[in-house]
């Protein structure tokens, strides 16, 4: 097992640089999460207009995995519709389990998969992708009248 | 001591991991198991298993033996003035969760205290935020110092005539901090309260000696002291002990059923309900008597050593924090500056070396810490200082390879 099959460059950039960093607005849908045999947590929030995820913002604490995950996360996911997030979700969620993704572009998210091979580290990948998944979830049901 | 002897009785010492020889430096979490230890489980299996308190038959008369002899040499290893005394339980969770339930309940009234410290793992920590909320007791904390230490003037200042419950652990397992156990027990007691101490992270190191320290109950698992998972015990005062009913009923822990009521036998059996973890109770009694072989004395002595020399090595790293008292178990909790635990955890992992990183079930401390997360290496007597070379050396490695890779 090679540490620089885990730590690829993107990954690290990512963790130094997280992209979508911050707050939205009160009214966006929130998620918090955490790991809870870690410690790791992420605080994410998705705005949804016309079925679609038009801005997304994270802050939280975590190991390299885990940011990077959450930063690739939401720069994959902006621009992208409901449905077509939830499916990504889907396919990251096979990579990291070392199954077939089908026919998805994963782009950049391709560099995470080494992660596959540290089962230890897989949950800290999850974890963005979790809170999108139930951020998402939330959003589909109407909040009001 | 014979490190180098001890050594050859853990097989699973002997390996490699992703190419390097293992150092074992978890055993705070569980430790490793000795040859005669998991002889001994196999022994019973192969050769006398049976279910213990009803058969009439051989194996039955056998494998009871050897169970209440089990009991009788957890009696003696704590000096406790009776065997009835010593309840078998999974672990140190379900013996704390088994005074919370079936003593603290029933004791418990609205506006009493219930005091326990910010150092406590989950398991002494949850069961009693759940008395407090199932009686209206009030949990008090004592304050910790800057050093990870608690003062004996702020323990005794935090325990008040209201306080009926002290609960509080032996040996940090984050900090390494021992606590005065049995002067925290004559404050305790001068107010009028019961004291129940975990010892999980103490019996498998430290001689303990329950009449001495004059605690009321004391909890440890069997799994961190070279015995099988599963296998727990809890010791408790007579007239303590006869004042709580069982949490769990069924059979092995009845006297007299009827249609509509039943009467329980006597302790520790009414604690017992369903067939005990005999074959646990059997390694236990063997993972004492080879601890007692090597001595207690001499396994405290060689974590201290090992304790202090990780210290040493630990903190001449340039960016490495130790978080502790100087005088502590034989465990180190550490964090590399801007690398996350668990990343230094995986590149320990690939060189072999096996640490611990997380919050160790120590939520509420790793806030007062400062932090969200830490490295643990912990030690046990088949661990040398040539292993904690090799962990500083390999924390000099993560340090370059982020350095290098981070830019």
């Amino acid at each position: 097992m090679s540490l620089d099959e885990l730590y690829r460059q993107v990954i690290l950039d990512h963790y130094q640089k997280p992209r979508n960093w911050g707050r939205l607005d009160d009214d966006a849908v929130t998620v918090d999460l955490n790991n809870p045999t870690c410690g790791d947590r992420i605080s994410l929030q998705l705005r949804v207009e016309g079925g679609k995820v038009t801005d997304v913002r994270f802050t939280g604490e975590g190991c390299s995995i885990s940011l990077a995950s959450a930063s690739m996360m939401t720069e994959a996911i902006k621009g992208k519709s409901v449905d077509e997030a939830l499916a990504l979700a889907d396919a990251f969620s096979r990579l990291m389990q070392r199954q077939d993704v089908g026919d998805i572009d994963l782009g950049d998210l391709e560099a995470l998969q080494g992660v596959s091979k540290f089962p230890a580290r897989i949950k800290c990948a999850l974890l963005a992708w979790k809170a999108m998944q139930e951020g998402l979830r939330h959003a589909g049901q109407p909040a009001k009248e | 001591m014979n490190v180098k002897e001890i050594r050859k009785l853990f097989p699973i010492l002997h390996q490699e991991v992703n190419g390097h020889p293992l150092v074992y430096l978890d055993s705070a979490a569980t430790s490793q198991k000795p040859l005669p230890v998991i002889e001994a489980v196999e022994r019973y299996y192969r050769e006398y298993n049976s279910n213990v308190h009803r058969g009439v038959h051989t194996l039955g008369t056998k494998a009871t033996e050897a169970y209440e002899g089990a009991r009788e040499k957890v009696a003696r290893f704590l000096n406790a003035p009776d065997s009835a005394q010593i309840i078998f339980t999974r672990g140190t969770t379900s013996a704390l969760n088994l005074v919370a339930w079936s003593y603290a309940r029933r004791v418990l009234r609205e506006g009493d205290e219930i005091v326990i410290t910010p150092m406590e793992h989950h398991s002494n920590l949850i069961p009693w935020q759940q008395a407090a909320k199932a009686t209206g007791a009030t949990l008090k904390y004592v304050p910790l110092r800057p050093d990870g230490t608690i003062a004996v003037e702020d323990f005794a200042q935090t325990v008040t005539e209201r306080t009926k419950i002290v609960a509080v652990t032996h040996v940090s397992n984050v900090l390494g901090t021992i606590n005065p156990i049995k002067t925290f027990a004559a404050i305790a007691h001068e107010k009028g309260a019961v004291i129940v101490v975990d010892g999980a992270q103490s019996a498998p190191h430290m001689k303990v000696d329950v009449q001495d320290l004059d605690v009321d109950f004391y909890a440890f698992s069997g799994h961190k002291m070279c015995a099988p998972t599963g296998i727990g015990v809890l010791y408790g005062k007579r007239h303590l002990l006869e004042q709580m009913e069982p949490v769990e009923f069924g059979g092995e822990m009845i006297d007299t059923v009827e249609l509509y009521d039943s009467t329980w036998k006597e302790i520790p059996w009414k604690f017992e309900g369903g067939t005990p973890i005999i074959a646990g109770a059997i390694g236990l009694a063997a993972a004492i008597d080879f601890l007692e072989s090597v001595g207690l004395d001499a396994i405290r002595a060689h974590e201290e050593q090992l304790a202090r020399y990780a210290l040493e090595r630990l903190r001449a790293i340039d960016g490495v924090t130790v978080y502790g008292p100087e005088e502590r178990a034989g465990l180190v909790t550490f964090n590399v500056e801007g690398i996350h635990p668990h990343d230094v955890a995986t590149v320990l992992d690939s060189r072999g070396i096996a640490v611990r990183a997380g919050h160790h079930c120590a939520q509420p401390l790793m806030r007062w810490l400062g932090v969200t997360a830490t490295a643990r290496a912990s030690f046990y007597l088949y661990n040398t200082e040539e292993e904690i070379d090799k962990l500083a050396d390999a924390l000099q490695y993560a340090k370059e390879y982020f350095h290098n890779v981070l830019g």
